[in-house]
């Protein structure tokens, strides 16, 4: 690509990305360089790779194409509580896994309500244990995230694009080809990628609701080869693995994204003019219905068996909250000031690297990633003491991916449709950063950085391997009750986190948005 | 890269002179794992009595369970901070061993153990049976066949991510031998899923999942002492229960040798084992003077006690654990 001037500097998102990459590559380095015997790659990690991407790709699959009607809904409708409705559905995607697969196994399990209500018609149980029983949850875990990564394409259509084409008497099946598709066809590959991701490196929930050890996964493995054998080669060889295949699909999801943007509109707000009919109507009704009873009620049961213990809980549980906020907000800052830069870069085109870079994240193994951080930190401190800027430093990373998809299509029509007239301007660098680019950025650095705080609150990675008695985030505060029978207490404390996640999610999210409608 | 080590130093010596003004006791450092810090846990309660005995400062360091704590002690090797490890169970000690970070203890206590225990290196504190825990409304079966046999459906661990699930291996492998592998796959079709590790399995059985959870023999005691709920009990099995006997040890390259050794000695006292029944929800290594707690009478007492030595366990675990993929892989 030829060199043109840009409104911003590369070098900033190179060097974040460069940042990111050394932590994630140092850390695997330092867990191989300390590995004493290696086994190599064994027949059972090939059925372990298969079942890991067979799961992640049904999983991407079925959450992006139930997203695509589900935005394509939200974005057509409406009506009161919406903003409520888009917020909350986020909330399954910021649990830690045992509360949100103790949450959907109450409605769906084999003694959940669904069960109960198929008994007294006189229908076996639900069998939610199985590859399906992985996807479901995956699903659950990530229609929310795909849903709102599709319902931005929709934000950044140009409402102008919207009334052209009702002008030109252009409605429904047209319409979504003219317009929508080129959007969903630039947008999906990447959503696709980043919860194909997530889901590579799934172990308990596959575990869990796979039924045994046909759902082994590459992340198991580490963990077997870290724990039951302590063959730290191989640990760092199958994380390796994992990363390949991120990068991989990053790539391929990459090259399938290019095209072209929707060029220049004027900010104005978008309201639809198609989709009126009362056929319309009731399909997005019922997408949005369906999400919303999938995604809030295992929500409500988690809500329903913690309310019990609430009032009484550990005095503990209080303290561990307060540092999973502190946690919370450094893991937030800290992704801000990655993110930021990173999207710039991508945005002037100059980033194809940056942006796999940031992709990273995702298929680091924690295990694998705090292992090398401790090996790393050790000789010169004591790693207990570094446990939660740790903690806040790997969830920012972890969260990079989403903020890059968040922030990267936004950013790329703003420098594309100002960047030039910013030049004319003379405006480029700080100014152009400050008077452009964070303004019109607004909503979606909102969104990004409600996801870095709410996906921190719930994270319990890194800090089991540094954790000091003293010192427990929530989640990590839920494992120890549950650990000592105390299931109420668990229950009320996991409702907390519910409460608290999607409360600095929602604040940081809404912040973001007072002007916008998303 | 030198004068970030020279720093990092300069720092540490500077603060631990700055600390040595006001703290001259010496601390002495047990690793453990995650549920033994909690504040329901024993620790709080050792953690004062220790100090009330001791003149010296006990820093009880939490890792998530005995497979990980095992891990991060081989990880650390010589450099450990840690003087004391406890909380690793037999199937783990051959591998503790082999590291030759541990020194021996050189003690020789009155233990109250259904086995007899010579570990130079080792010594335990608490035990209990593997048992598979059920609600009374519950026909439980008697044994491994019986229950392949019946429609019981159970929960349990996944070996290769925790201590429990590699426990039950060992039970089958011990009852069974070359068998084994047939009782795994009777049980395939009674197996409603397999979790990470303990938390998520019992999670599940609360939650009704399935009839059966494995646990151990002492968990109703929970329910019983801690909720006043008499509902669940543990299912006696004919061929005899597994043994988790948990074990401390001391090591090597420790800088307060004679605290640790004044802990290990410590740790088989009325003090020590008198928290244990009600906190660690284990039989305590020693008898103790005033008895177990009211409620631990009900529990179920097995008539048969497996275990297999150290070195016995090592050996069989590699082979036992592809046994039990393959079985279950079908």
């Amino acid at each position: 690509m030829a060199e043109r001037a840009q409104p911003l500097s590369a070098r900033p998102g190179w060097s974040a990305a460069a940042l990111v990459a050394a932590l994630i590559f140092g850390a695997l380095l330092a867990v191989a360089l300390r590995a004493e015997t290696g086994r190599g790659f064994t027949a059972a990690d090939w059925a372990a790779l298969r079942f890991t991407l067979v799961q992640a790709t049904l999983s991407a699959l079925f959450s992006v194409l139930l997203a695509v009607p589900v935005a394509r809904a939200l974005a057509r409708r409406r009506f009161r509580g919406r903003s409520l409705l888009i917020a909350l559905l986020g909330a399954p995607f910021i649990l830690p896994v045992i509360v949100a697969v103790l949450g959907l196994i109450e409605v769906f399990g084999r003694g959940g309500w669904v069960s109960a209500a198929l008994g007294t018609l006189g229908l076996p149980p639900v069998q939610i244990y199985g590859l399906h029983g992985v996807v479901l949850a995956h699903v659950f875990f990530n229609l929310p995230l795909a849903t709102r990564l599709v319902l931005q394409g929709w934000q950044e259509i140009p409402a102008e694009r919207f009334r052209l084409a009702t002008l030109l008497g252009i409605d429904g099946w047209s319409m979504f080809r003219v317009i929508e598709l080129p959007m969903l066809l630039r947008l999906i590959p990447g959503a696709f990628t980043v919860i194909f991701a997530i889901c590579l490196t799934s172990f308990a929930v596959a575990l869990t609701l796979g039924g045994g050890p046909r759902a082994t996964t590459i992340e198991l493995a580490i963990y077997q080869a870290f724990r039951f054998d302590f063959d730290l080669g191989r640990a760092a060889l199958l994380s390796a693995v994992q990363l390949g295949l991120t990068v991989l699909a990053g790539g391929i999801a990459l090259w399938l994204a290019r095209g072209e943007g929707f060029g220049s509109g004027l900010d104005r707000g978008l309201s639809r003019f198609d989709g009126k009919t009362t056929t319309a109507r009731w399909v997005d009704a019922l997408f949005i219905c369906v999400a919303a009873v999938f995604l809030l009620v295992p929500l409500m049961a988690i809500a329903l068996s913690g309310l019990p213990g609430f009032a009484d809980m550990p005095g503990q549980v209080w303290t561990a909250a307060l540092t999973s906020l502190w946690v919370a907000a450094l893991s937030t800052v800290l992704l801000l000031c990655m993110a930021l830069p990173m999207a710039a870069t991508i945005a002037t085109e100059r980033g194809r690297m940056v942006e796999i870079a940031g992709l990273l994240g995702l298929a680091a193994s924690p295990l694998v990633i705090g292992t090398g951080l401790f090996i790393a930190i050790r000789p010169y401190a004591n790693p207990q003491a570094f446990a939660l800027p740790v903690t806040a430093l790997v969830n920012a990373i972890t969260v990079l991916p989403f903020a890059l998809r968040i922030l990267v299509p936004r950013a790329r029509d703003i420098v594309a449709r100002q960047g030039r007239l910013g030049l004319s301007l003379g405006m480029a660098g700080l100014p152009f950063l400050r008077h452009v680019l964070l303004p019109r950025l607004r909503p979606q650095i909102g969104f990004a950085a409600g996801l870095a705080a709410a996906l921190s609150m719930g994270d319990l990675g890194v800090i089991t391997l540094f954790a000091d008695p003293d010192v427990a985030t929530l989640p990590l505060q839920i494992y120890r009750l549950m650990g000592s029978y105390q299931m109420e207490a668990a229950a009320a404390a996991s409702f907390l986190l519910l409460i608290l996640s999607f409360g600095v999610f929602w604040l940081l999210d809404r912040g973001g948005h007072r002007h916008a409608e998303t | 890269m030198k004068h970030l080590v020279f720093t990092a130093g300069f720092l540490t010596a500077a603060t631990s002179a700055m600390a040595q003004e006001s703290d001259q006791t010496p601390e002495l450092t047990v690793y453990t794992y995650d549920s033994f810090v909690a504040e329901w846990g024993p620790g709080p309660q050792i953690e004062k009595a220790f100090e009330a005995t001791c003149n010296c400062d006990l820093t009880l360091v939490g890792v998530e369970d005995g497979a990980a704590l095992l891990a991060r002690v081989r990880l650390e090797g010589q450099n450990t901070d840690a003087d004391i490890v406890l909380g690793l169970d037999t199937n783990l000690v051959a591998a503790a061993k082999e590291t030759g970070l541990f020194a021996e203890h050189g003690q020789s206590p009155k233990l109250d153990l259904p086995i007899t225990w010579e570990d130079p290196v080792f010594l335990p504190y608490d035990w209990g049976h593997f048992a598979f825990v059920h609600n009374k409304t519950l026909e439980a079966p008697s044994n491994f066949k019986a229950l392949a046999d019946s429609d019981t459906s159970i929960v349990i661990q996944d070996p290769r991510s925790s201590t429990p699930g590699l426990g039950l291996l060992m039970w089958v492998k011990t009852a069974y031998g070359d068998e084994a592998p047939a009782i795994w796959e009777g049980l395939s079709d009674n197996i409603v899923t397999v979790t990470k590790g303990w938390t998520e399995a019992y999670g599940l059985f609360l939650e009704g999942e399935a009839d059966m959870v494995l646990s151990y023999t002492t968990s109703p005691a929970y329910h019983l002492i801690a909720e006043e709920d008499d509902t669940k009990t543990a299912a006696t099995f004919d061929e005899g229960h597994y043994m988790q006997v948990e074990v401390a040890g001391k090591l090597a390259s420790t800088d307060q040798p004679e605290l640790a050794d004044q802990f290990l000695a410590f740790m088989l006292t009325q003090d020590f084992q008198s928290v244990i029944p009600t906190t660690n929800w284990m039989y305590p290594a020693v008898e103790l003077d005033d008895g177990l707690p009211d409620g631990f009478e009900t529990l179920v007492q097995p008539e048969k006690s497996l275990l297999l030595s150290a070195e016995e366990a090592a050996a069989a675990r590699d082979a036992a654990l592809d046994e039990w993929l393959n079985a279950l892989s079908r």
